[in-house]
């Protein structure tokens, strides 16, 4: 059986799973029993600056949108860090972690841009014996308007400055977290690594209304006819995480750098998706916060199983395992040929795939009186809309036209060798082939 | 209570007022919000959808069902009425196995269609309960159109000419409005006074009135109506009963299956309603459904239902059958009635096996005897005190495709015309059609 246990910079844990900084990990009580159900660590929810305790809206902070049957598909917040006073959270987390010596602990941190600030909350942890600290760069929503979080996560040059000063006044592991909301995820990374970041750990939320309610006129969730921008996560965000991860793991300049995964990470197989493109763990939360925390069983047992049918051991071996295969547009092959093929046995002949095709793409599927549905060679371009939005899975699939046959859309042979962009004859820019 | 299901002879009371109550309740309660919502959504809202084609009535189905998903089902009802005005109804009594169910892909691909009925009773009962019309007339003609029958047929009628400005007059035999949907649908698919409360729902277009104990032939004539209507649609259904043609048919216990049914409907205390220990219907049409599981649910011991072909043959669709037999009703196929034999009162019904032959179904010569109290003959209905002038073919009224009798100005649709299947769906769909020809023929 596959050996899940987790060594991310350093830091031990039984899985890779972490139960991201939110509110699942806002006290011992929920850690305790996070640790007891399995999970492999935690980020303690974010910590600010000793004083008065920080103050969160006393109406909904939650907002969501959902599929037919309530199922929960993308979850907003406007909860801000910590409301406990400082010294019982570090109180606490000394004494869980003292308990819970196998488990990675982590403090999320969030005070006011200036050195001071950061080394005095620094000060404060060291004695905690947690195993490290993650910077809370990420959250849109509230401390954003105070210049924290995600004002500080949006700014390159801040990111690098604040990061360095961690690092000058601790020996913890520093963790990184990002916002998501930025044209270009690479520059807060490569300044989390210029800063001197052990790694950084994505997406935080992404700015969001849910919804609109239609007789008060005001946004989703709402307080007092007012609503606010939240922060979104779930099952929803996923892809723009994934994307995120990919591009920093890909990229010259942050290749390498350690990655935490975070953005809708639901079962076993979008933490493999994580950890195939770059991820070295993953951190969940809004899957806890819907399902409680039993979901771990889940998590790991699919995991291993997935890894033991791929023959793999250890989860080192899938980390990254398909970066050389994220690339740009411009490498793609333009030699790789596909046709839908419709799988006659399995059409139910609800001729969604016509609809989309003969409406929206490009006229390539016939249909018969009988409703009988075929695929038009010479038109069809691959796009792969009718496998989409076919309901059957499997019924449509697209299938290679092997190089030296004839495309009949192009009226051309399929070249057998790689062909792109970059070398294609349309391109005003292209080097003739050396 | 007085008696049990093993209490001999006809007698009421079988079971307790709240074995009642549940026994006739609705059979299927209206989803919920959610479970419409969750229902919906496994509509793939399919491209020139089979469901639509199978729908006599050509509802847009997949629209509608759309509507659901988007929390509008009084948008969703609004899609249903325009093709359909009797869809509160047909929701609940139309064979949809047999029609758009039936043609569901999801029916194709896992044989769980989308539950279309269920989900077109939520929206119409969600208009219905409102009490909201959402049709208005046009500006009126000053013709007047003369309708027989407030079946419906002659409702879907009406309330299309009287949408288009027309002053409609219905004439019906009963004391009540509502036909067969009122009159001759088992009461736990109509639950609630449903069948009235579409009516009056659907009067509110305004333009139509209704003259009850109004029978053709005895209180009015065809000839009468053309002199002062401008046009007139008949739409009276099939009012006569084919006889058993077995000796015994007369005796005590022996009586028409729509007679019962019709009773039953109209009964405000079904613990005041007789009902037989051995009951034994004869047919196997709805009708037979009707009255051998409504038998069972008043308390009937022993309820038997024969029919004289195979199982394939019967009008009823399996759905129905299935239900029958959950029911507890027996089903015997093959049997035709020899006689009823009692003295004074029916007290058993002898049949006789058949099989097909040479020149049509013929007796095996095996015959046998089942107990019976009650007797409740559901072979099937004719049409009764049609006006000679009309041609008539095959028991019902010749129409053409727009609805047009052999006589001009007069129309005619549901079970008493051609060409329909004797259901309300049908009969509706008639009904319509034939009002978009009076229309355009009397505003020509």
């Amino acid at each position: 059986m596959a050996n899940l246990a987790s060594n991310f910079i350093g830091i031990k844990s039984p899985n890779p799973f972490w139960l991201a900084s939110a509110p699942p990990t806002d006290k011992a009580y929920n850690v305790e029993r996070a640790f007891k159900a399995g999970w492999g660590g935690v980020v303690w929810k974010t910590l600010g600056s000793e004083g008065p305790p920080i103050v969160n809206v006393n109406g909904p902070r939650y907002g969501a949108i959902w599929g037919a049957d309530r199922r929960l598909l993308g979850l907003n917040n406007i909860e801000l860090i910590t409301d406990r006073p400082l010294e019982v959270n570090l109180r606490e987390i000394k004494e869980v972690k003292r308990k819970w010596k196998d488990r990675a602990l982590i403090i999320s941190l969030m005070v006011p841009c200036d050195e001071e600030s950061w080394k005095a909350i620094l000060k404060a942890i060291e004695d905690t014996e947690a195993d490290g600290v993650e910077l809370n760069f990420g959250c849109p929503h509230g401390m954003a308007e105070r210049g924290m979080g995600s004002a500080v996560g949006q700014v390159p040059e801040y990111i690098e400055m604040v990061t360095r000063w961690v690092k000058q006044h601790s020996r913890m592991p520093c963790i990184v977290k990002l916002t998501p909301n930025v044209a270009d995820i690479r520059r807060p990374a490569e300044a989390a690594h210029k800063g001197g970041a052990d790694a950084v750990s994505l997406i935080n939320t992404v700015n969001s209304i849910t919804s609109v309610n239609l007789d008060t006129f005001s946004p989703e969730p709402m307080i007092d006819g007012k609503g606010t921008h939240g922060g979104y996560c779930g099952p929803a965000v996923k892809p723009i995480a994934l994307n995120m991860v990919a591009e920093i793991a890909r990229s010259p300049e942050t290749a390498g750098l350690p990655i935490s995964g975070i953005g809708g990470v639901t079962t076993w197989r979008d933490a493999a998706e994580f950890m195939t493109l770059g991820a070295g763990n993953v951190q969940v939360c809004t899957a806890a916060m819907t399902y409680g925390f039993g979901i771990i069983k889940e998590l790991t047992a699919g995991l291993s199983l997935w890894m033991d049918q791929k023959g793999f051991s250890e989860t080192d071996q899938i980390v990254g395992k398909a970066v050389p295969n994220v690339t740009d547009w411009q490498y793609l092959n333009l030699n790789y040929v596909t046709k839908a093929r419709i799988d006659q046995d399995l059409c139910i002949s609800c001729g969604r795939c016509y609809a989309a095709c003969e409406d929206t793409s490009h006229q390539a599927i016939d249909m018969s009186p009988e409703r009988v549905f075929t695929v038009k060679d010479d038109e069809c371009v691959a796009c792969n809309l009718c496998v989409n939005v076919c309901p059957v899975e499997d019924c449509i699939t697209m299938e290679r036209v092997e190089p030296g046959k004839l495309d009949e859309r192009t009226g051309e042979v399929v070249p057998d060798e790689y062909g792109n962009w970059t070398t294609h004859p349309n391109n005003p820019m292209a080097k003739a082939a050396e | 209570m007085t008696n049990s299901p093993q209490t001999d002879g006809i007698v009421p009371a079988r079971l307790d007022p709240d074995d009642l109550a549940r026994n006739f309740d609705d059979l299927y309660p209206c989803f919920d919000d959610h479970e419409a919502r969750v229902a919906a959504d496994r509509c793939y809202f399919c491209h020139d959808a089979p469901c639509i084609t199978a729908c006599p009535t050509e509802i847009d189905i997949p629209l509608f069902i759309r509507q659901i998903q988007a929390g509008q089902p009084e948008a969703a009802a609004r899609t249903i009425f325009d093709q359909n005005i009797m869809g509160a109804m047909c929701a609940r009594v139309c064979p949809t196995e047999t029609l758009c169910e039936g043609s569901c892909v999801r029916q194709t691909a896992e044989g769980q269609p989308v539950e279309i009925g269920r989900l077109q009773r939520y929206a119409t009962d969600t208009l219905l309960e409102r009490n909201e019309h959402p049709y208005s007339r046009a500006e009126p003609t000053g013709k007047r159109v003369a309708v027989i029958g407030a079946g419906p047929a002659g409702l879907a009628c009406a309330h299309r000419l009287a949408m288009k400005g027309h002053d409609v007059v219905i004439h019906d035999a009963r004391p009540k409005p509502g036909g067969l949907n009122e009159y001759g649908i088992a009461a736990y698919k109509a639950a609630g006074g449903i069948a009235q409360a579409e009516v009056d729902w659907l009067m509110g277009i305004g333009g139509i009135r209704i003259e009850t104990n109004k029978v053709l032939g005895r209180d009015i004539t065809l000839e009468g109506l053309r002199k002062v209507f401008d046009a007139v649609f008949l739409g009276m259904g099939l009012a006569g009963v084919n006889a058993l043609r077995a000796p015994g048919e007369d005796k005590d216990g022996v009586r028409d299956a729509v007679d019962f049914i019709a009773e039953l409907r109209q009964c405000d205390d079904l613990s005041g309603l007789p009902i037989g220990r051995h009951v034994v219907v004869i047919g196997g049409g709805m009708t037979a459904v009707d009255a051998a599981v409504q038998s069972r649910l008043l308390g009937a011991e022993r309820v038997s239902m024969v029919y004289r072909r195979d199982r394939s043959a019967m009008g009823a669709s399996d759905y129905e059958l299935d239900h029958a037999q959950t029911e507890g009703v027996t089903i015997i196929t093959n049997a035709m009635p020899v006689a009823v034999h009692g003295n004074g009162a029916a007290r058993e019904v002898e049949f006789a096996y058949t099989w097909q032959g040479a020149d049509g179904l013929e007796p095996t010569g095996e015959t046998f005897r089942l107990r019976a109290d009650q007797v409740f003959k559901a072979i099937g209905q004719r049409l009764e005190g049609s006006p000679d002038a009309l041609a008539i073919e095959g028991g019902k009224i010749v129409v053409d495709a727009q609805g047009r009798t052999s006589l001009p100005g007069v129309w005619a649709g549901g079970d008493c015309a051609a060409g329909g299947e004797d259901l309300t769906v049908t009969a509706t769909a008639q009904g319509r059609d034939a009002a978009e020809d009076i229309h355009a023929s009397i505003m020509a």
